[in-house]
């Protein structure tokens, strides 16, 4: 099996591709990201590992945006994260540029899942080590969407997904939990998620919220600190209505 | 011919340009908005060359955004006009667009201004400016009427007083303007100069 890992062009002879793997690996290592789809609102929730206490932490900003309306977060590589968002915002121009028309989402999508299969398709160059989330509307019929891609360049829409460290946990923790929300709800159903996996405060979570009217607006630490005190006293009032209900009578 | 022209007031900047747009004897249309508006505080007057004043103007406006999106934060003026001016430069020797431009932006810190750019790659930061044979009728307007600081309604006044001399006094005179503003508050259209209006189509 060793023999079939160094030049990514070979398939190795039960069909791996192992390099996409190992890229797939290093995905699994990189911070959980959340991603839920509303009806009128789209979040993006990242987990934010410990800042050293030197580090300016407004120059590390885990959730861009590519255009006006469309937006990325993603786990892996940050460093290759940034030579495919620069290619995708590229993208988003050009676009803009030939088609007089701003991109859809699912087009800018399949532009860098494309971009991540051709990194695995030639000589001498290794795949791209993330897994991307990518929000944004429609530019015409204002719909929301929710896209994931994948080192492999696979790509598919989600109406919420997770990758990263414990992904499988906050997919779980979604497939039990999802309901068509918007606003609000939407919000705080991807933090529910994040906080599944990391520790709750807004200083360990970078959170977005893209609207329509207003497009991607980042949540400031304190936003974020009250909606988690805000979901922690609901589940302790949930806790307490399961735990007592002879309490409750009077 | 074309005309445009622009000026620098007091926290504001306005540009005006024709609205022909002219093949040979032909007037195609008498509409054609030939200032395109850069980015929220910017705006760029182009005159020259049908397809390279789009394509070019296009450019440089998606190239701006581009920028924007890279590095979180927008470009000053100054930094637009000279990348505006590097592009036609590298251009030049080349495949030159025979675009004129006259770049108005609004930055916080500094306030209006606005920057004259030729065909052949000089740029010139300057209080007023125009191209065209209008710039002959503008610019003497301009030399005589213009004082730093005007008010807006002073501004509009100077600029309606170009636009008849170059209606009286060019003798293909282009027949409607359109008036662009740039101030703190953004860039926008101000308002048209209009002396033939599209007569409406009969319904069928």
């Amino acid at each position: 099996m060793a023999r079939y890992d160094r030049a990514i062009t070979v398939f190795s002879p039960d069909g791996h591709l192992f390099q996409v793997e190992y890229a797939l690996e290093a995905v699994r290592k990189g911070n959980a990201a959340v991603g839920v789809r509303g009806s009128d609102t789209i979040v993006l929730a990242v987990e934010k590992k410990s800042t050293p206490k030197l580090q300016d932490s407004r120059s590390v900003r885990k959730i861009v945006n590519l255009d006006d309306h469309i937006a990325l977060a993603c786990a892996g590589l940050k460093a290759d994260a940034r030579v495919l968002i620069n290619r995708a915002r590229i993208e988003c121009q050009s676009h803009r540029l030939t088609i007089e028309d701003p991109v859809t989402v699912e087009y800018i999508t399949r532009y860098i899942a494309g971009l991540q299969q051709k990194y695995t398709q030639s000589g001498g160059v290794r795949p791209f080590g993330l897994s991307t989330l990518i929000i944004g509307f429609d530019p015409h019929t204002g719909t929301p969407s929710l896209y994931q891609t994948d080192p492999s360049g696979t790509f598919s829409a989600w109406k919420a997904n997770a990758t990263g460290r414990n992904s499988n946990s906050i997919r779980e923790f979604l497939e039990k939990n999802y309901k068509e929300t918007s606003g609000q709800e939407t919000l705080k159903l991807a933090i529910r998620a994040l906080l599944e996996v990391v520790e709750s405060g807004g200083k360990n979570i970078e959170v977005a919220v893209m609207t329509k009217e207003h497009g991607l607006k980042q949540l400031e630490e304190a936003e974020i600190d009250a909606i988690v005190a805000e979901i922690e006293a609901e589940k302790a009032a949930a806790e307490a209505a399961k735990k007592g209900p002879s309490t409750k009578e009077t | 011919m074309e005309s445009v022209f622009g000026l620098v007031g007091k926290d504001f900047a306005i540009v005006a340009a024709d609205t022909s747009a002219v093949h040979s004897i032909l007037v195609h249309k008498t509409n054609e908005d030939k200032i395109m508006l850069l980015d929220s505080h910017k705006l760029m007057g182009a005159s020259g060359e049908t397809g390279d004043r789009a394509q070019f103007t296009e450019y440089i406006q998606k190239n701006v955004a581009l920028y924007q999106f890279r590095n979180g934060i927008p470009l000053t003026t100054a930094a637009a006009a000279n990348y505006t001016r590097g592009e036609l430069a590298t251009a030049l020797r080349k495949n030159p667009y025979q675009v004129n431009i006259i770049l108005a932006g609004y930055d916080k810190e500094i306030g209006p201004s606005i920057y004259y750019i030729d065909y052949i790659a000089s740029c010139h930061k300057l209080d007023k400016a125009a191209f065209g044979y209008g710039s002959y009728f503008a610019l003497a307007m301009m030399d005589r009427h213009y004082r730093r600081d005007m008010t807006i309604e002073e501004a509009i006044e100077l600029v309606d007083k170009c636009i008849i001399e170059i209606r009286s006094r060019l003798v293909v005179a282009p027949p409607n303007f359109i008036i662009k503003i740039v101030d703190k508050d953004g860039a926008r259209e101000y308002a048209w100069r209009q002396s033939i209006k599209d007569s409406p189509v009969p319904a069928a």
